[in-house]
């Protein structure tokens, strides 16, 4: 039985390091109860980085690595928000990693 | 990040959906790139399929890792090579394959397009200068 | 009735196309799935032995194993049918028997 959480009254299945398991079924919703889960408040900020992610993979059907992230960030949304410690004070457990999980990605490649 | 650079070159031979080695090999050269390898990628045989342009798995129930790809310029990548004879007996040329883009961000140097059709020679020499390779 | 053969291994890679036109009956048909429907794309290395295998047996590629690889009826080598799902269904029905060359 695959670990669940409980987006609006509905029981959605993530994998064991909380990842969603079908991306299909990925509501904004989502992202807030994952980040509630984290003790984190989603903020504008955050939602263009989500979004942006989301677009990403729609594109080309992977979720950036990191340092990737960090670059096309930088390249879409400006320079002030291309560099790691601004993604970090957003996303504390790994850009990457926690903003791939809230946009319902899979673990991005090159994560270990 | 990984001290030890290496210059690593990726053998693709196999066409994609028929076999699993297309998407395994994409994601192995990825992650070397992430870790700041020095990665080339060289397309031959059936595995210049991989790049035909167009792909459409949705009818066949598989991942559509074409576009993939295309985001190999973000990984700094930047040499993607493909051999003409494995072209020519299939009856494609440059024009039937994917494009990719290639931007250094800090020095604004952009290329249009990385993919390049070289001869058997030129991939020899590739090999030969090439610390490892990894052949898919 | 006659055989449906089927293939599904490129031609440049395997032999089992080779050895599938070679076997098969006058009358027979041919299906293309997976990496064999890169055997009905013209101007290939194959395009001869399957232009002349036409002149005995039918020939039909599988119309998503075509798409998912960025290749439509237009690049096939003229008088090679596509069939969908459906029509592969119909296709072995309609055979005596279904055999495949891996």
């Amino acid at each position: 039985m695959a670990d669940m959480i409980d987006v609006d009254g509905k029981q959605l299945a993530v994998d064991e390091e909380g990842y969603l398991a079908d991306l299909n079924e990925w509501v904004p919703c989502v992202a807030t109860v994952m980040a509630k889960q984290d003790n984190l408040e989603l903020t504008e900020e955050h939602w263009d980085i989500i979004n942006f992610l989301r677009e990403y993979y729609e594109e080309y059907q992977i979720a950036p690595a990191v340092r990737v992230l960090t670059k096309i960030v930088g390249k879409k949304l400006g320079k002030d928000k291309g560099n790691s410690k601004y993604l970090y004070s957003l996303f504390p457990y790994g850009p990457a990693k926690q903003a791939c999980r809230f946009a319902g990605l899979p673990k991005p490649t090159g994560c270990v | 990040m990984s001290e030890i650079v290496k210059k690593i070159l990726y053998l693709n031979r196999k066409a994609p959906y028929g076999t699993i080695y297309a998407w395994e090999s994409l994601e192995v050269v990825l992650i070397s790139a992430a870790f700041d390898q020095v990665v080339s990628l060289m397309f031959m045989d059936d595995g210049v399929y991989q790049l035909v342009k167009g792909q459409d798995p949705s009818g066949i129930g598989m991942k559509n890792f074409s576009s993939t790809y295309r985001t190999l310029g973000d990984y700094e990548v930047k040499n993607v090579y493909v051999d003409r004879d494995s072209l020519a007996a299939r009856g494609l040329t440059a024009d039937n394959l994917v494009q990719i883009a290639w931007e250094d961000v800090d020095t604004g140097e952009e290329m249009e397009n990385i993919v390049t059709v070289i001869d058997a020679s030129r991939g020899c020499e590739l090999m030969a200068e090439a610390d490892v390779v990894f052949s898919f | 009735m006659n055989i449906l053969h089927t293939v599904n291994k490129s031609p440049f890679e395997r032999t089992s196309l080779d050895s599938c036109l070679k076997f098969a009956a006058p009358g027979a048909a041919v299906l293309l799935i997976e990496d064999g429907v890169y055997a009905a794309l013209r101007d290939t290395g194959a395009a001869a032995r399957v232009k002349d295998a036409l002149k005995t047996v039918k020939i039909y590629a599988l119309g998503p194993d075509l798409k998912a690889r960025g290749f439509a009826e237009g690049h096939l080598i003229p008088g090679i049918g596509v069939l969908d799902y459906a029509g592969f269904v119909d296709l072995a029905a309609a055979s005596a028997k279904v055999q495949a060359w891996l």
